[in-house]
């Protein structure tokens, strides 16, 4: 019986494996036959010349992490369906360098599926930031976005703390410590250091770690959850008071869906305990706070009171 | 004329003073924070939270200073509870409080050299200097070092239960601070327990 029991368990949990591989396993097999290069590190081809085999490094650009992209956004298509069929060739043909590169709202504009995520109001924000193209000559959304291997943390129930992470390494993939060699490219000059252009911000490492980088460096927009509008620095949020008040500006970013959405699950109480998202001097509990003016009061009021009878016994004494 | 006890050394005036100084800094600064307001800021935002770290830190020195104090005078000695008698011991000293205070009653633990806190105080001293002080100077310094808090406690965010505790053991401290500054005035005259804490003698009823 029980190695029936045992056996059920088996088939059962290899279905499930089954299934679950299923949706990708058909674009696994079309995408091997690039990933076999574009997925290594070394890659290596016959020379059909003298039959020898020949190991070269992929180039980072052209190296896709095969882990990182059926785990995004885009692990549902094939490679060719968004690349030519001709990169079925090898070595590849030197006209498909230029091959015209989709943007975002070639596939995501206009599409009532993808109405949530407000693709045009990304785009039209993107124009307007010091990100856009007419800034930095050649800077596309994929500059940030990787088809590869982006992935939505939004919506999707991704703790505060990942998507934060996710979200500032974006930023960080350029504008990290020394700068990087895609800054040289876009805008021909060397960032200063992160701790130095953020020197004047206490508690530095916990800011970046808790604190998305667009929350200070990117005007809000009420219908995105990720400000595009990313300003020049001299415009960037300064003022400590900004986020840690009871308006705090992050009320009207991604925290407040967040907290609507913890809210809706957990229920009140639970959601602002189970908030993740600890600012000074903007996260309050109202039911906190009226229990303290209430003893606060209770407290005062009981002195008060002692205090009067005090002044009438010692009045009254004076007189005896 | 009345009878003077000499019941506060100079290291304990000391350290009294220092930790008035501290608690007040710490309060407004703690006020100010929790309740920042753009419009209506208490203490600028980063000036609070700079002097609010700076007083964390003094409070937690003095504090050491206060431990080694007790552990090595007999100043120590002052709160140990009698626990067979406490039930009665604070009855007897919360209806002198509540009724005995206005009719001139002699207290109950009149004030000497061997006792100079009455039971209540006593409890209330224990409650705020080896239980309420500790709890908020932990999680103080845990919310200096936020890289030290667990990411999560039994499903709660850490950061926001170290902070939830700090605040509400804080506010039980202020509550102290309030009460005892009251309790301060029931002396010989309403200045003569604050004029104790300067030359260290205390003036019996």
């Amino acid at each position: 019986m029980k190695k029936v029991l045992n056996l059920i368990l088996f088939l059962g949990f290899t279905f499930w494996c089954f299934a679950q591989d299923h949706v990708n396993s058909e674009n696994r097999i079309a995408n091997r036959h690039c990933l076999d290069c574009h997925g290594q590190r070394v890659y290596s081809f016959v020379n059909p010349d003298d039959g020898s085999t020949v190991r070269k490094l992929m180039p980072v650009d052209f190296r896709v992490d095969s882990a990182l992209f059926y785990t995004g956004a885009h692990h549902i298509f094939k490679c060719v369906d968004c690349h030519v069929p001709e990169y079925d060739s090898f070595p590849h043909p030197n006209q498909l360098r230029f091959e015209p590169m989709y943007a975002c709202l070639d596939c995501h504009g206009g599409d009532d599926t993808y109405a949530k995520y407000h693709f045009e109001t990304i785009d039209e924000q993107f124009q307007k930031s010091v990100h856009s193209p007419e800034t930095l000559n050649g800077f596309t959304c994929w500059n940030c976005h990787d088809p590869h291997s982006f992935r939505i943390n939004q919506r999707t129930g991704e703790s505060i703390a990942n998507t934060i992470a996710y979200d500032n390494a974006v930023c960080m993939k350029c504008h990290f410590e020394t700068g990087s060699e895609v800054m040289l490219l876009l805008a021909n000059e060397k960032l200063k250091p992160m701790s130095v252009s953020h020197d004047w911000l206490p508690n530095q490492e916990l800011h970046f770690r808790q604190v998305r980088c667009i929350e200070c460096h990117a005007a809000m927009h009420d219908s995105l959850l990720v400000a595009h509008l990313v300003s020049p620095a001299d415009s960037a949020v300064k003022q400590c008071k900004e986020c840690h008040s009871r308006n705090t500006m992050l009320l009207s970013s991604w925290y407040r869906f967040q907290n609507i959405e913890n809210r809706n699950k957990n229920g009140f109480v639970n959601g602002v305990l189970l908030n993740e998202a600890y600012v000074i001097g903007a996260s309050r509990n109202e039911i906190l706070n009226i229990l303290s003016l209430i003893l606060f009061g209770l407290t005062l009021g009981g002195i008060l009171v002692h205090a009067l009878f005090r002044l009438k016994m010692n009045k009254r004494k004076r007189h005896e | 004329m009345s009878e003077k006890l000499y019941l506060y050394p100079l290291w304990l005036r000391l350290w009294h003073g220092l930790n008035a100084l501290f608690f007040l800094t710490l309060l407004v600064t703690g006020i100010s924070m929790q309740y920042s307001d753009i419009d209506f800021p208490l203490v600028r935002f980063d000036l609070a939270v700079t002097g609010h770290n700076i007083a964390g830190i003094g409070i937690t020195l003095s504090y050491f200073m206060f431990i080694t104090g007790n552990l090595f005078t007999s100043n120590g000695r002052q709160y140990r509870i009698n626990i067979r008698s406490l039930f009665s011991d604070l009855l007897a000293q919360g209806r002198y409080y509540l009724f005995g205070i206005f009719s001139k009653q002699i207290p109950p633990f009149p004030v000497t050299l061997k006792s100079k806190f009455n039971p209540l105080q006593r409890v209330s001293y224990i409650g705020a200097m080896y239980v309420l002080f500790p709890i908020v100077a932990i999680t103080g310094w845990a919310l200096l070092f936020p890289e030290t808090i667990a990411r999560q406690a039994f499903g709660y965010s850490g950061t926001l239960l170290t902070a939830l505790l700090h605040i509400v053991m804080g506010f039980f401290m202020s509550i102290f601070m309030i009460v005892h500054v009251y309790m301060c005035t029931v002396g010989k005259t309403p200045l003569s327990n604050f004029k104790s804490m300067i030359n260290g003698y205390h003036e019996a009823h």
